[in-house]
C-alpha cells in the first residue's frame, strides 16, 4: 500500500552532514524526514568506516565514524526527525505552488517545500563482479541480495565472496538448495570465525563444495543462468548452476539523482555558495555531493553548508516570516527548543 | 620521484609522486580514472591497481587487511594492490603500475 508523508524539507542522505542539517532546520523549528538507502543513520562513516579513527572534526581530536554518527543521533534528538532506511528516492518532481513530490522504491509519496540532498558519494550499491553481459542476468537469475529465500530453493546456487554476507547465505540457503558451490579467491575469510569453522563443517559433509577461484563467465539465455565459469589455478573450471549470488561489498553511484534535471559537474551537484541552492530552486545540496569553486570534500565543510542552506530553507517553508540569528549559548528560545533551558 | 601509472585505456602518464604521499593520491590529484571512495582509509578497494612485475620485491607484500579489501573486487590478480597503501618513495623511483578496471569512476 503506498503512503503519504507530507512535511517542511526531506533530507536525502543521513550522512553526518544530512544528520546536522537536522540540528540547524530544528533549530529554525522546520520539521524534516531522512531517506537512506542504507538500513541505519552514518551515511560513509557508518558503511566504510565505523572504526576508523577521524582526526579533523573540530573539538575531537579523535573519533570514530560510528561515535561522530551517534552523537549527532543524539543532538538532534530534540527535534525528532523521522528517518526512512531502506529505499531510494526515484524521482522528485517540482509542483505548481513550487514544493516537491518525491517518491521512493518502497511506493511512498513525500510532498516537501524543501530538498535537501546530503548524499555524499551517491548512493550504496551493490559492487558489480567485472562479467561480461551480467547485466542481462540481474534480478532474474543472479542477485545482490536475499530478498525471498524461496527463490532459491532447489536450486543449484553459487556464492562468491568470503565475507559475512557470502558465508551467512551459505549456512542459511544450504538445507533448502540442489547444490551449493561457495567460490572465494583465497582459504582465508573476512567473516565471523563461527560462520567459517560452520561453513567448513558443511563442506567436509559434502553438503556445500568450497572452490578457490575467481568468477570469469557466465552462460545462459533468457536472463538465466546455467553455468558459472571460474577461473582457479589449477585452471578454468565450469560449474552448472542456475542462482549465482555475487557478494562484494557496496559501492557509491550517483543513482538517480543525475536524472533529476539538476546542473552537475562530475557526478557531483552544481550549487551557490551563499545557499547551496542548486539550479532547481527549493532544491539544496551539502556535503560531498556538491560541487562549487574551492569545494573541500570534507565533514566540516558540510556542517558549515548545512547552517546556510538552513537560513535560505527558513524563507522558504516560513516566506514573509523574520529570522533572527541566535545562538544556542545565549537564546533561551533555542535553548527551550533543544530541552536544556 | 616518478611513478609510472598506465591507465585503463592504456594510456601511459608519468606523474610527478611527493615523498610521503600515497600513490593513490597521486593518481588522484593528477586526475586519473579512480573513484578512491575512501579516501585512504582501506575500506573500499576503488583505487585497485596492479603492480609490474619489475617492482613487486621493492613494493613488498600486502598486508591481511588490504589482502581482505582486495577480495571485494572482482578484477584480483597475484600483483594485485591498493594504491592507498603504497607509499611514494626514493626506493620506488620509476614504479610502474596499471589501474585495474574495477577502480574506475563509473565501475
Amino acid at each position: 500500500m503506498s503512503t503519504e508523508i507530507t512535511t517542511d524539507v526531506v533530507v536525502i542522505g543521513a550522512g553526518p552532514c544530512g544528520l546536522f542539517a537536522a540540528f540547524e532546520l530544528g533549530l529554525l523549528d522546520i520539521k524534516c524526514h531522512f531517506i537512506d538507502i542504507l538500513d541505519r543513520p552514518g551515511g560513509q562513516c557508518a558503511e566504510l568506516y565505523p572504526e576508523k579513527p577521524i582526526y579533523d572534526i573540530p573539538a575531537f581530536p579523535v573519533v570514530t565514524g560510528q561515535e561522530l554518527t551517534d552523537n549527532l543521533m543524539t543532538q538532534i534528538a530534540p527535534f525528532s526527525p523521522e528517518f526512512h532506511f531502506s529505499r531510494m528516492v526515484n524521482s522528485i518532481e517540482k509542483l505548481e505552488d513550487g514544493s516537491f513530490k518525491l517518491v521512493t522504491d518502497a511506493d511512498e509519496t513525500f510532498f516537501a517545500k524543501v530538498v535537501v540532498i546530503a548524499a555524499g558519494g551517491g548512493s550504496f550499491q551493490p559492487k558489480r563482479p567485472p562479467v561480461e553481459g551480467i547485466e542481462q542476468y540481474e534480478n532474474k537469475s543472479v542477485f545482490y541480495a536475499v530478498r525471498r529465500i524461496e527463490d532459491f530453493r532447489d536450486q543449484d546456487v553459487v556464492i562468491v565472496g568470503g565475507g559475512d554476507s557470502a558465508l551467512d547465505w551459505t549456512l542459511n540457503l544450504a538445507p533448502i538448495v540442489r547444490t551449493l558451490t561457495l567460490v572465494h579467491r583465497r582459504d582465508a575469510f573476512k567473516a565471523a570465525p563461527a560462520s567459517v569453522n560452520k561453513m567448513k563443517e558443511l563442506v567436509a559433509e559434502g553438503k556445500v563444495n568450497f572452490q578457490l577461484g575467481q568468477i570469469a563467465k557466465l552462460d545462459g539465455e533468457d536472463g538465466q543462468i546455467n553455468h558459472v565459469h571460474l577461473t582457479t589455478a589449477a585452471g578454468d573450471l565450469s560449474i552448472p548452476a542456475t542462482r549465482l549470488l555475487p557478494f562484494f561489498g557496496l559501492t557509491m553511484k550517483l543513482g538517480p539523482v543525475a536524472d533529476w534535471g539538476l546542473e552537475l559537474n562530475d557526478n557531483t551537484i552544481v550549487v551557490d555558495t551563499e545557499k547551496f541552492e542548486t539550479s532547481v530552486p527549493g532544491i539544496f545540496a551539502i556535503g560531498d555531493i556538491n560541487h562549487y569553486p574551492g569545494k573541500l570534500k570534507l565533514i566540516l565543510s558540510g556542517f558549515h553548508e548545512a547552517a546556510l542552506m538552513a537560513q535560505a530553507a527558513k524563507s522558504i517553508v516560513s516566506p514573509g516570516e523574520r529570522v533572527v540569528f541566535q545562538y544556542t549559548t545565549s537564546s533561551t528560545k533555542l535553548q527551550k527548543k533543544l530541552g536544556v533551558a | 620521484m616518478k611513478i609510472n601509472v598506465t591507465d585503463q585505456a592504456g594510456e601511459v602518464h608519468e606523474l610527478e609522486g611527493l615523498e610521503g604521499w600515497r600513490v593513490m593520491e597521486v593518481i588522484r590529484d593528477w586526475g586519473l580514472n579512480i573513484k578512491a571512495e575512501c579516501g585512504g582509509a582501506l575500506s573500499c578497494a576503488t583505487c585497485h591497481c596492479y603492480v609490474d612485475s619489475d617492482w613487486l620485491d621493492a613494493v613488498g607484500a600486502p598486508s591481511e587487511e588490504e589482502e581482505d579489501m582486495l577480495d571485494s573486487v572482482g578484477d584480483v590478480k597475484p600483483n594485485s594492490r591498493l594504491s592507498c597503501q603504497i607509499l611514494c618513495s626514493d626506493d620506488l623511483d620509476g614504479l610502474k603500475l596499471t589501474l585495474a578496471p574495477s577502480a574506475a569512476k563509473d565501475s
